[in-house]
């Protein structure tokens, strides 16, 4: 095997063995072990494998692993072929549709299988997304841009700033609607950061993803990034929401605002919820409609205001029983302008806390609290510890759950480095992470049944 | 007329599915069990066609996706949990499963793969929620011995069993899908095609089927096993069967295929010399609803009052073609008709080789050959449908036809409970496989290779021996208990009763079989009330020549116990005084015929009083009280 080894993710003696051979991934070898042959295409292996086994792919389509020993022998009896990317033609745009464009930031919405190596590799381009999902054609011009190629869990608070100018300068070029796929892990997070970010959009900014890879005939990303298109380009808000199932059926796609979704489930399609809300659309059937009458509109007039500025100094505490107070000093000493605690019930944090807190507070680090439940609202003047945080100068973050509170507080402290403006902005509804009323909807997704027909 | 399979070149091979009896699913903790009760949890879900770096997409399959199809899934709390929904990630492989594929592997002369790699092969009809199916090869390369000849196995593997489709909603564009069965593990093997006759490939099913039973771990009864043929003759095609669930219908599928397949070339020389070319069939399609206005035909009047349409296309010199016979009840026509159903939707087809008949007349398929203008030598094919369906179905009928100029096409086929096939869907191109990354590959140690050497169950022959030695059963009868899979059953009854070992076999065979063959569904009742009924035979509880009824109810009466089954059938034995009544009242009734005939009465006695008694009472004390009396 040649320089491209290291690609092929062997090592040890199986690369030995297949260097000496001169055998490269995707050549036809046979593979002589223990008196039986075996024979197909070498195929790379995965980086966590070990370096005893070579897989090969049989002419049936299988792979198997065969343990590399002296006595097993192998020959390489034909080259491999590249697969060939041949994109399909870009279908003829239509010129009365919206136009919308796609922001990738990495993973894949979009993927076509090599079943002759089993490789699976994405489609990014328009023509690709077309190709794989064709029914976008009959909804919009789209426009793809890949804007990095990360995991989810990979994007900071950096990311988010130029995941906002990129979404702008598209706005700014007459895109009716703004399409953000991204990984499902961190999309509740880019949603709340680019929700303040963007300020009053005139067209929708849709993040969506996929909980089953595309890859697979079951997957639910064609379904989410057609009912995001369709709600980027006709929906009436203009608005940053997550577009993702509503249920476990592939029946309906909820829309719900930025700051206001969180990642519920490890697994399911439907593992986005709203939190002290409701989602605001849903997509069905082709068709977008509103479930509320409280959103910001569509309007082309609008002037969108761009504050795409985000803090890195800034700092999630979780308070459980036990926490060492010396967590607060550590974050003080290292120059964090801001914590947000994510404290018990209805807002507390222990006693023995409190003196670490002040400290904070003293040296100018603005300290804000949202409730670990995440489900219902703050409120500090019901318990005795929640009045003297209060009087400790810790802001409540109201119905904002950890995630969102948290985002913002980096936002804030990207737009101010003054403590009393900080805890101005603080408190303001910016982007709909507020609301003044809790409804006694469903909360959670544990026990909820299954339907969607 | 025999068939000469060797002349004509005859090749079968076989794939054998069963299902293992593991504790578990294959990739998750479920157990592997069915319900039958309304489902609790149901959800909607489409396919989506992966493409390929090729672009190649399955044909059926995205003709179904083109056309909208969706699937409703069923499920309960009981059998499956979010795996099985496609809403969690599969759990790692089920080591109980890869055992007894090993097992069964080994038994095969099969060499073991050293790292088992999980695939995913894509299925996009639904039955399986991810769109593909898991498998795995486990071990390759070995043979069995079937009497004198050497049958090469290719391969083992281990697989996901699908879900099962329970039915069909708004004219067929929803399927319905109950997931319990999906995740069950399957065992696959598969042999080279090397069997020449039918007779031959039931017998090699039949070996290999034994070998699984030998390794204690496959679930047994009607479902739980699967065969599917390949079959395929000289100037025919390879054909594909799927799903012939009994053992015994195996000679009789390859036959009907081979005639199937001898008819088809039969048709094409036919057609060849009446000189059609497939560039004659032409996709004309002629609405002739105008023909059906006043017509007395029940499915066609049906369909006109819901505003559909009568749809004809003319198959050029196609006359008497579609009425030749294949297979029995199976004609040319039958042919076009399967494929109208698959692509179009449609309930069935109508044919001028089959006119006039359901109510259509003479005058009316005189109005429709003129409508398509067909002469006596053409053949007219028509269908009674939405406009979309029927266009679909004359379609796929004139593809069809094309098809039967070049001779067999090459198919899927599903196999009836008579022995006939029908089309299933087209050939799937090479099996689209990809990795399963999802789980981790599996080492086939040698630690766990030599504990499974250690472990093998013990071979027919010698279990025939020991049967023979052990418990004085003859030849023949040790050997029926050996190839019914029931051996180690029979020795666990011997060992908890005292009923002898010959009466345990034979009914464990020859009454068991007798009972199948009078429609009893054996596999309903468990081996553990099998051992009931027999400790209470031993027990002198209940007749030896009850036992038959009493198993035949509980197959009747999945949720009953014994004492429900002696109890309804009113078999609890006679106690002596209740038995001595009888048999004291049949001596008074017959007193005339015991004076005329002395000792020699007892036999007319017997049959008087067993008549009554039967199944209620041991024969031997009947016997003893009646000698009692006559003497
Ligand atoms: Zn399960």
């Amino acid at each position: 095997m040649s320089e491209k080894a290291e690609s092929s993710g062997y090592k040890g003696e199986a690369l030995n063995a297949l260097r000496k051979a001169q055998c490269q991934v995707g050549d036809i070898i046979r593979v002589t072990s223990k008196g039986k042959i075996y024979e197909g295409i070498l195929i790379p292996r995965s980086e966590t494998g070990d370096g005893k086994h070579v897989v090969v792919k049989l002419k049936s389509g299988y792979n198997v692993g065969v343990r590399i020993t002296p006595n097993v022998k192998i020959e390489k009896i034909g080259k491999g072929t590249k697969p060939a990317f041949a994109s399909p033609p870009l279908p003829e745009q239509k010129p009365e549709l919206p136009k919308a464009v796609i922001l990738s930031t990495g993973g894949t919405i979009a993927s076509r299988v090599d079943y002759r190596t089993g490789a699976v590799r994405s489609a990014l381009s328009a023509s690709d997304l077309y190709g794989v999902v064709p029914e976008l054609a009959d909804i919009a011009r789209v426009k793809t841009e890949i804007v990095f190629s990360l995991y989810s869990e990979n994007l900071t608070p950096q990311h988010w700033s130029q995941l906002a100018q990129k979404a702008a300068e598209h706005i700014a070029q007459g895109a009716d609607g703004v399409v953000i796929a991204h990984g499902t892990d961190t999309m509740a997070y880019t949603a709340a950061a680019l929700s303040f970010a963007l300020q009053n959009p005139p067209v929708p900014v849709i993040l969506v993803g996929a909980q089953r890879s595309s890859d697979r005939p079951s997957s639910d990303a064609a379904t989410n990034l057609i009912a995001a298109v369709q709600a980027a380009t006709r929906a009436p808000f203009a608005e940053v929401a997550i577009a993702m199932h509503e249920t476990v059926s592939d029946t309906s796609i909820a829309i719900t605002r930025g700051t206001k979704v969180r990642k519920c489930h490890t697994s399911r399609r439907d593992t986005f919820k709203p939190v002290n809300a409701t989602p605001i659309a849903r997509v069905s059937n082709g068709e977008v409609t509103m479930l509320t009458g409280e959103y910001q509109k569509r309007d082309s007039a609008k002037k969108l205001i761009l504050k795409p500025k985000f803090s890195s100094e800034v700092a999630l505490v979780k308070f459980y029983p036990g926490l060492d107070p010396a967590v607060i000093d550590w974050y003080v000493e290292k120059g964090c302008k801001g914590i947000l605690l994510e404290g018990t019930g209805l807002g507390h944090v222990s006693k023995y806390c409190f003196d670490a807190i002040r400290n904070a507070v003293n040296r100018g680090v603005v300290v804000a609290l949202a409730s670990q439940c995440i489900w219902g609202r703050v409120n500090m003047n019901v318990y005795d510890t929640g009045r003297d945080l209060l009087a400790l100068g810790v802001i409540p973050s109201d119905d904002m759950f950890p995630e969102t509170a948290l985002v913002k507080l980096m936002w804030v402290l990207g737009q101010t480095s003054d403590a009393a403006e900080a805890k101005t902005l603080l408190k303001a509804n910016i982007a709909g992470e507020f609301s003044q009323r809790t409804m006694p909807d469903k909360f959670g997704v544990e026990g909820e049944d299954s339907d969607g027909n | 007329m025999a068939i000469d399979y060797a002349k004509i070149g005859l090749k079968v091979g076989l794939e054998i599915h069963q299902q293992l009896n593991t504790k578990a699913k294959l990739f998750c903790s479920c157990p592997p069990a069915l319900f039958k009760e309304e489902p609790q949890i149901t959800f909607l879900r489409r396919l989506r066609p992966t493409q390929s770096e090729l672009g190649q997409v399955d044909p059926a399959a995205f003709f179904e996706f083109q056309k909208g199809m969706r699937i409703l899934y069923e499920a309960n709390r009981a059998t499956s949990c979010l795996v099985e929904m496609d809403e969690e990630p599969p759990h790692p492989l089920n080591m109980e499963a890869v055992e007894v594929v090993l097992t069964a592997a080994l038994m095969m002369n099969m060499q073991p793969i050293d790292e088992v790699h999980v695939m995913r092969k894509t299925v996009i009809d639904g039955s399986n929620t991810t769109g593909f199916q898991r498998t795995c090869i486990i071990a390759s390369d070995g043979w069995i011995k079937v009497g004198e000849k050497t049958i090469p196995m290719q391969a083992a593997s281990l697989e996901e069993d699908a879900a099962r489709k329970t039915g069909e909603e708004d004219a067929g564009k929803t399927i319905r899908y109950r997931i319990d069965r999906l995740g069950i593990p399957l065992i696959e093997v598969a042999t080279a095609p090397v069997i020449y006759s039918p007779a031959e490939a039931q017998e090699v099913a039949l070996a290999i089927g034994m070998i699984l039973r030998d390794t204690g771990k496959v679930m047994r009864g009607l479902g739980t096993i699967r065969q599917d043929l390949n079959v395929s003759i000289s100037n025919g095609a390879l054909m594909e069967i799927k799903g012939v669930q009994e053992l015994d219908l195996i000679a009789k599928v390859v036959e009907y295929e081979v005639r199937r397949q001898l008819g088809l070339l039969q048709v094409k020389e036919e057609l060849n010399s009446r000189g059609v070319k497939a560039e004659d069939l032409q996709q004309e399609f002629v609405d002739a609803s105008a023909v059906f206005q006043q017509t007395k035909c029940k499915v066609i009047r049906k369909a006109m009052d819901k505003g559909q349409m009568v749809l004809a296309v003319k198959l050029p010199k196609f006359g008497g073609i579609l009425k030749r016979e294949l297979m029995p009840g199976f004609r040319v026509g039958t042919e076009l008709s399967d494929r109208a159903k698959f692509w179009g939707r449609v309930g069935g087809i109508f044919h001028t080789d089959e006119m006039p008949n359901y109510g259509i007349t003479v005058e009316e398929v005189e109005a429709l050959r003129k409508t398509v203008g067909a002469g006596n030598e053409d053949a007219v094919v028509f269908v009674a449908d939405t406009s979309e369906n029927a266009h679909d179905a004359l379609k796929a009928v004139v593809e069809r036809a094309q098809e039967a100029i070049a001779g067999v096409p090459a198919e899927t086929r599903t196999a009836k409970e008579d022995g006939t096939t029908r089309y299933m869907r087209p050939r799937p191109g090479a099996a689209r496989m990809y990795p399963e990354t999802d789980i981790p590959p599996v080492l086939l140690t040698s630690e766990l290779m030599e504990k499974i050497r250690a472990n093998l169950p013990e071979p027919g022959e010698k279990k025939v021996a020991r049967l023979m030695k052990e418990y004085s059963l003859n030849e023949k009868l040790a050997k029926q208990v050996v190839d019914s899979g029931y051996a180690a059953l029979l020795e666990n009854i011997v060992k908890a009763s005292s009923v002898s070992a010959t009466t345990v076999a034979a009914f464990l065979t020859e009454t068991l079989k007798a009972l199948k063959r009078d429609g009893v569904q054996v596999e309903n009742v468990a081996d553990e009330q099998v051992l009931e009924i027999f400790r209470a035979v031993g027990a002198g509880e209940l007749a030896k020549e009850a036992a038959a009824d009493v198993f035949a109810w509980l197959s009747k009466h999945e949720d009953k116990s014994l004492n429900d089954a002696v109890e309804n059938l009113g078999l609890r034995l006679l106690s002596k005084e209740e038995l001595e009544v009888i048999v004291d009242r049949v001596v008074a009734e017959n007193k005339r015929s015991i004076e005329e005939l002395g000792n020699k009465a007892f036999g007319l006695l017997m049959g008087a009083v067993m008549k009554e008694v039967r199944g209620k009472a041991d024969p031997d004390l009947v016997a003893r009280l009646l000698r009692q009396r006559l003497r």
